[in-house]
């Protein structure tokens, strides 16, 4: 705006140099004003005197004696002024011009209509109902005795609760359930107009309309599910049963909306018990954990005595081929291996009550200086 | 010519403006959405466009309509389903607990001369029908829900609350000429503060008595199923050993002497053994 208002007395004077009554009669005048340009004493300057004393009347005479050119051209043109007085009726014929192409736009305007494929347009001829437009370029009579209201019906709106605006507050999401428990839900409804001029006709405020139902409803099913059902599995049924309550109600009031579908976004228990709803769901995580280990316990314990059992079998089967000679190589193969690897002191004489070395017994690795005697002991006893 | 076209257009302008003033007062577009109660000189002498139930758009008193100019005053009356919100309502049930309350009618002004005249005929009605309907849409309501307990608001038992309260209004709401279409309660929910918190905090402890259930479950079933693990083992082992029980004593036995005595690092073993021993029969040379 600043801009323009700079601009525009800059382009007055611009059009007032060049198109003025100087630069206008220029084509009149031109000779005059070179010959007086010729003589000006905007001439003198290079003689070296300050043109301030000279120049001033002689521009004054000049700027009158352009008036009076100007003036006289305007006069003396009477010739040419002649065609702009027939050229006044043509500005009438303009007007008329004007006037009829106003009208012609306005009823063009008002008296086509362009319905989009998705739409209808609602016809009220002097308020009253006169008809619907099927999609297409439709004809009407003009504005103030037809107007038509176009109606979106294709177009499936989506409204979410709480709305996107945040101006209801946090509490409005939460709704008590049948067991006196508190959900937090998140649900959009989507919708659409299946009647137009109920739409237009029917109801104040069709959208609030909608959005009053949609709560009304979502919280008297809410109201007879319990927590889990809402949280959980019953959330279909759910969507089911409120899609139905609101077709019910909107087509009590004669809405003309269809209520295409209710889906719950999100459903979960209030922030601020969040975290007991957290420990629910931690034990039956550990719940699992625990039967899950059992089963793996179980496993190996079944596993280890189907094994041995086979173990067994299998030598079992061998035994009683040979039961003897099996039963002693097997005494036989086990006493040398633990024999082997042990320390051994046999005790021949029955009277003789040796001493028994207990460090020796105890301690694997024996103590240098105690034991060397015991050694010799043990070594006479042998 | 001159002066007749100067004095014309302002004769012919004037005129028409009149003309237009005067049609102007003389008709009148009544949309679908309106009905009119026409007032001649203050007395109420007809109303338009009156809504009857069932009537189809187009065959409506909608359209175009006269009054005599300067005596007759329309008033206009909305039409269409009109709106009244309560928003929290305290409301005390029958057990002494408090509810915040949030609750819309739906009405309909089905006789505009009685609305008109019982709001004072101004241009206003509808607001004026609001601002009245809405202290006896409180009480319906209040009268309503504390004839009942808490548990009827969140049951099945709800629409039919909402149905006595919109038959309540409904008396009380007549003299308006205003038909009631719908009560619906929008909220029924504890109030904020202590009802609120209880409740919460009643949810926290089943939550977290749940959560006890739930491990102490699992960790039954676990036992269980080790416990019958360990059952189904001792079957097996059963089953096989009881073939021979004495060469599974014989078996067993030596496989515990290896696994006793002869495990590398599991520390050093001393036997003291008579000559006696079975293993050293031969070691005497006595055949």
């Amino acid at each position: 705006m600043t801009i323009l208002s700079g601009w525009f007395p800059r382009l007055t004077i611009h059009t007032a140099d060049s198109k003025g009554p100087w630069g206008g009669g220029g084509s009149g005048g031109g000779d005059d004003d070179k010959s007086g340009g010729a003589r000006n004493p905007w001439a003198q300057p290079p003689a070296g005197k300050p043109r301030s004393t000279g120049a001033g009347p002689s521009a004054l005479d000049e700027f009158l004696k352009r008036a009076r050119n100007t003036g006289g051209g305007g006069g003396g043109f009477g010739s040419g002024g002649r065609p702009r007085i027939p050229g006044a009726p043509g500005a009438g014929q303009l007007w008329a011009i004007g006037v009829g192409l106003v009208l012609v736009a306005w009823i063009g305007l008002s008296s086509f209509h362009s319905i989009g494929p998705q739409q209808r347009g609602v016809v009220t001829t002097l308020g009253r109902y006169s008809g619907t437009l099927e999609p297409g370029i439709r004809f009407t009579l003009p504005a103030p005795f037809v107007d038509v209201a176009k109606v979106d019906v294709a177009a499936i709106n989506t409204d979410t609760f709480p709305d996107d605006t945040g101006t209801e507050s946090p509490t409005d999401k939460l709704m008590l359930t049948s067991d006196q428990n508190i959900v937090d839900l998140d649900y959009s409804v989507r919708w659409q107009i299946s009647n137009p001029q109920d739409f237009a006709f029917q109801i104040d405020d069709p959208r609030e309309t909608l959005r009053a139902t949609a709560q009304s409803a979502m919280r008297a099913v809410v109201a007879t599910a319990t927590l889990d059902d809402a949280i959980g599995s019953g959330r279909n049924a759910m969507e089911a049963q409120v899609q139905q309550s609101m077709q019910e109600i909107l087509d009590r009031y004669n809405a003309g909306i269809r209520i295409q579908g209710v889906a719950i976004k999100g459903a979960q228990a209030p922030a601020q018990v969040a975290d007991a709803f957290k420990e629910v769901s931690a034990a039956q995580q550990k719940a699992q954990g625990d039967i899950s280990k059992a089963r793996g316990y179980a496993q190996q314990v079944l596993a280890k005595a189907q094994g041995e059992a086979a173990a067994f079998d299998v030598i079992y089967a061998q035994y009683k081929l040979a039961p003897e000679v099996t039963r002693r190589r097997m005494y036989y193969d086990t006493m040398e291996q633990v024999l082997s690897k042990s320390d051994k002191t046999i005790i021949e004489a029955p009277g003789v009550v040796p001493y028994l070395p207990l460090p020796r017994v105890t301690r694997s690795v024996p103590d240098a200086v105690p034991v060397a005697p015991v050694m010799q002991s043990q070594g006479a006893a042998q | 010519m001159n002066s007749a076209v100067f004095r014309n257009p302002i004769a012919i302008g004037i005129a028409a403006l009149l003309l237009l003033i005067l049609a102007a007062s003389t008709f009148a577009i009544v949309p679908e959405t309106r009905q009119a109660v026409v007032l001649r000189l203050q007395t109420p002498v007809r109303t338009i466009n009156e809504y009857k139930p069932n009537e189809v758009f187009g065959r409506t008193g909608a359209g175009l309509t006269w009054r005599i100019p300067f005596f007759d005053r329309l008033i206009w009356v909305d039409k269409r389903i009109l709106d009244v919100e309560l928003d929290n309502q305290q409301v005390l049930s029958t057990e002494q607990n408090r509810l915040e309350v949030d609750a819309y009618a739906r009405f309909r002004i089905v006789d505009p001369l009685k609305a008109v005249i019982s709001t004072g005929s101004t241009s206003t009605t509808e607001q004026r029908v609001k601002d009245q309907l809405r202290p006896l849409f409180s009480s319906a309501l209040r009268n309503e829900l504390s004839k009942r307990p808490f548990a009827a608001l969140l049951s099945p038992e709800r629409t039919q609350v909402m149905g006595n309260i919109r038959a309540g209004l409904q008396r009380l709401a007549s003299q308006y000429g205003v038909q009631i279409v719908d009560v619906r309660i929008k909220h029924a929910d504890l109030p904020s503060g202590t009802p609120f918190d209880s409740a919460l905090t009643r949810m926290r402890t089943a939550r977290q008595q749940q959560a006890l259930t739930i491990q102490a479950q699992g960790q039954q079933t676990a036992q269980i199923i080790s416990a019958q693990a360990d059952a189904k083992a001792a079957q097996i082992y059963a089953d096989a050993f009881n073939k021979d029980p004495d060469f599974y004593d014989f078996y067993r036995a030596m496989q515990s002497y290896r696994f006793t005595f002869a495990q590398e690092g599991k520390g050093q073993t001393s036997l003291v053994l008579s000559p006696d021993n079975a293993y050293l029969k031969e070691f005497q040379g006595r055949r």
